[in-house]
């Protein structure tokens, strides 16, 4: 059995726009176990940051609400006031950042801001700071690290920052990394060595990752569990394994089947039409996903969907993608949604 | 970096050669000259004027006139002022260092005001702190200066009597005694606080925006990400970004007030360089007038290259060769 580092339980984060309050999350519940790399899915606007900046507490407190659990050595980090949180933002969950260029400050040296992260959590002495900071860059793959440590933000290639912003979060040897589209930002040349070396980071330190994404293909070679979101919710989720052997959700499918590979070069129509709704326009009751597949019978949708086990540890919301399933059982092309109609 | 300060500066001198031309048509075009005033007086010969003119050079073509004093002012030689009857340049001393020490002082208590109620106005942004420094800065930019440095002159000088209404120093006490400090200080007080009560209320509305700005971004919510406390995300984070642009700002802040000494001095009855430019117009001592518009032109291109060199050294994105 695996040690949970962190279980997240019906987590529902809320903005407040004008009077009201709309869920961005909305009962997110899972669990981030050592040595593993969950990667949450799903196309923009569907609550994925929002996700990641309740786990860390850093949405702005006059107009958000986070209610539910989040569970980490013992404590619902929900409960911490700001002192609190302090002492475990940066020190037992580091985060990593979209925009590496924007996400770091333009007047301070590279070696000053991470070293800022050591300040406040260990008792090193400034040289010790130094020595670890050196040692930091070393590890991301920074190839004149004790250049670097006198550099500015503006002085760096977009990858090199990525590096450095990695080792801001790693620097305290967190038990838990949150990377919030640490690649959307870089050459896909750069992506892969980044994925690589957060990889390598992970192995090598038992530290669990959130590695947030909408490029499904990003996750296939690093992750080991999948959480599919759409709309503040989790449609799916499970091993990365069944998730891509095996996808339920029609939106997970529709996920798989945007992934750019020879193979669907000629069905581009597997993918699914449509945006998020706003998170002001969603409908609160019933489905929110039936608009997007209007080729499904109203009948078959679930009233409120809910999670079903599957079996495996594989999630999947509401029990109407049976109906299609079993349609198109039989046929060739089962995977292909847009036949069911 | 010496090399550019020594390329702007090198750059000013063609930007002071045609300001001196301006500066020198204008005075030639001004009606009169330094002689008018003696025409009218009856006991004046005007054989006798029109010879001290030919003396003087007054009579030549403009070029001769131009290139004599373009020649003697780059030797710091502005000539002799004809209302003074002594060398320009010990006219204008006493009075630059008075505008000069008024600037200083004007500025000291512009940023005083600004920075604290800037960062007040910005981190509290929207409570009734800011509400009611955002509604002084609407009032600051809506008041005339002049008004309201007659205002501030009635209360305090004349009502209150708190502080000297005129001069900038008490006649009666010895110069290099401490006291002649503390006089000079208490004469500089109510023209220093009336300009910058008002000038103020622009920086703070600039310092608020940039507070407000710098808070949402992405470097302060990293900065959170790593456990900084909420003081010094603002100290180390907030505050350093918005403080830049005011900065800057110092090198032309310095040369607007010294342009801007004409109202507050003449106000103020403070005998700086501000008044003595009016009065040295109306009197047509053109020798006076010229010296002092080309040592503000002159005080406005160091002030913008002290700009540049604030920004180049706060802010490590700009390096200048
Ligand atoms: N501070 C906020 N105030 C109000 N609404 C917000 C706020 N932040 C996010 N939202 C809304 O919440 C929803 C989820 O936004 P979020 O940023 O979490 O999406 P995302 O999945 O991270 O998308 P992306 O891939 O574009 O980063 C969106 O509809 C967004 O408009
Ligand atoms: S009700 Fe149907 S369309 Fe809606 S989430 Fe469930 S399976 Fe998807
Ligand atoms: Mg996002």
């Amino acid at each position: 059995m695996k040690k949970a580092i962190l279980q997240i339980e019906n987590l529902t984060t809320s903005f407040r726009i004008g009077n009201k309050y709309h869920a961005a999350v909305d009962d997110v519940s899972f669990t981030v176990n050592e040595n593993e790399i969950v990667a949450v899915v799903g196309e923009s606007g569907c609550g994925k940051s929002a996700l990641a900046l309740s786990i860390m507490q850093l949405h702005n407190k006059q107009r958000t609400k986070s209610e539910g659990n989040i569970n980490y050595k013992g404590q619902n980090l929900l409960k911490l006031n700001d002192v609190q949180m302090n002492k475990v933002r940066g020190k037992e969950l580091g985060m990593i950042f979209q925009e590496p260029l924007t996400a770091l400050n333009p007047l301070m040296t590279i070696g000053k801001q991470i070293e800022e992260n050591l300040d406040y959590h260990t008792e090193l002495s400034s040289a010790e700071k130094k020595n670890r900071t050196i040692e930091l860059l070393t590890q991301v793959g920074i190839p004149y690290p004790e250049r670097t440590y006198k550099q500015y933000p503006h002085e760096l290639s977009g990858g090199m920052r990525q590096r450095a912003m990695i080792s801001i979060a790693i620097a305290c040897n967190p038990a838990l990394v949150i990377a919030d589209e640490p690649t959307t930002a870089l050459d896909v040349t750069i992506q892969a060595q980044i994925l690589d070396l957060l990889k390598d980071i992970q192995s090598r330190t038992k530290m669990g990752i959130i590695l947030i994404t909408h490029d499904l293909s990003v996750v296939a070679e690093v992750a080991d569990r999948i959480v599919v979101m759409y709309a503040g919710q989790v449609v799916e989720t499970g091993s990365v394994k069944e998730i891509f052997n095996n996808p339920l959700h029609p939106y997970t499918r529709s996920l798989l089947n945007s992934i750019p590979s020879a193979a669907n070069e000629k069905n581009r129509l597997h993918v699914i039409e449509g945006i998020v709704p706003s998170i002001a326009k969603m409908d609160r009751i019933g489905c929110r996903f039936q608009d997007r597949i209007p080729w499904i019978p109203k009948h078959a949708h679930e009233e409120t969907p809910r999670l079903h086990e599957v079996g495996n540890g594989h999630f999947v919301r509401c029990t109407c993608y049976k109906a299609f399933y079993f349609q198109a059982e039989g046929d060739a092309s089962a995977h292909d949604i847009t036949k069911i109609r | 970096m010496w090399k550019f300060i020594l390329r702007r500066l090198l750059v000013m001198i063609p930007q002071l050669f045609l300001l001196s031309i301006i500066v020198f048509m204008m005075a030639k075009a001004m009606p009169g000259d330094a002689l008018s005033g003696q025409e009218i007086n009856p006991r004046a010969n005007p054989a006798e004027l029109d010879r001290i003119r030919e003396e003087l050079g007054l009579n030549d073509p403009w070029y001769q006139q131009y290139i004599r004093w373009a020649s003697n002012a780059v030797q710091g030689d502005f000539g002799v002022s004809y209302t003074h009857k002594t060398p320009v340049m010990d006219v204008i001393e006493d009075r630059l260092w008075n505008t000069v020490f008024l600037a200083l002082v004007t500025l000291i208590f512009t940023y005083m005001l600004a920075i604290p109620l800037g960062i007040l106005s910005g981190r509290y942004n929207d409570t009734w702190v800011d509400k009611t420094v955002t509604g002084y800065s609407y009032l600051g930019f809506g008041t005339p200066i002049f008004i309201f440095a007659l205002i501030m002159l009635f209360v305090f000088g004349f009502a209150l009597d708190w502080f000297p209404s005129g001069g900038s120093v008490d006649s009666k006490v010895d110069e290099g005694t401490f006291a002649y400090v503390v006089s000079k200080i208490n004469h500089l007080i109510l023209p220093a606080l009336s300009t910058a009560l008002i000038a103020t209320t622009s920086t703070i509305q600039y310092l608020r925006n940039e507070i407000i700005d710098n808070k949402i971004k992405d470097f302060v919510r990293t900065a959170r990400s790593k456990g900084v406390p909420e003081s010094k995300v603002y100290s180390r984070h907030i505050l350093r970004n918005s403080f830049l642009p005011i900065a800057a700002f110092l090198g032309y802040e310095i040369t607007g007030l010294i342009g801007g000494a004409v109202i507050i001095e003449t106000i103020f009855s403070y005998p700086g360089l501000g008044q003595l430019f009016l009065s040295s117009v109306s009197l047509r001592d053109f020798s006076v007038v010229t010296a002092i518009v080309m040592m503000t032109g002159f005080a406005t291109l160091l002030g913008t290259l002290l700009s540049d060199i604030i920004l180049s050294a706060v802010d490590p994105r700009i390096r200048i060769e």
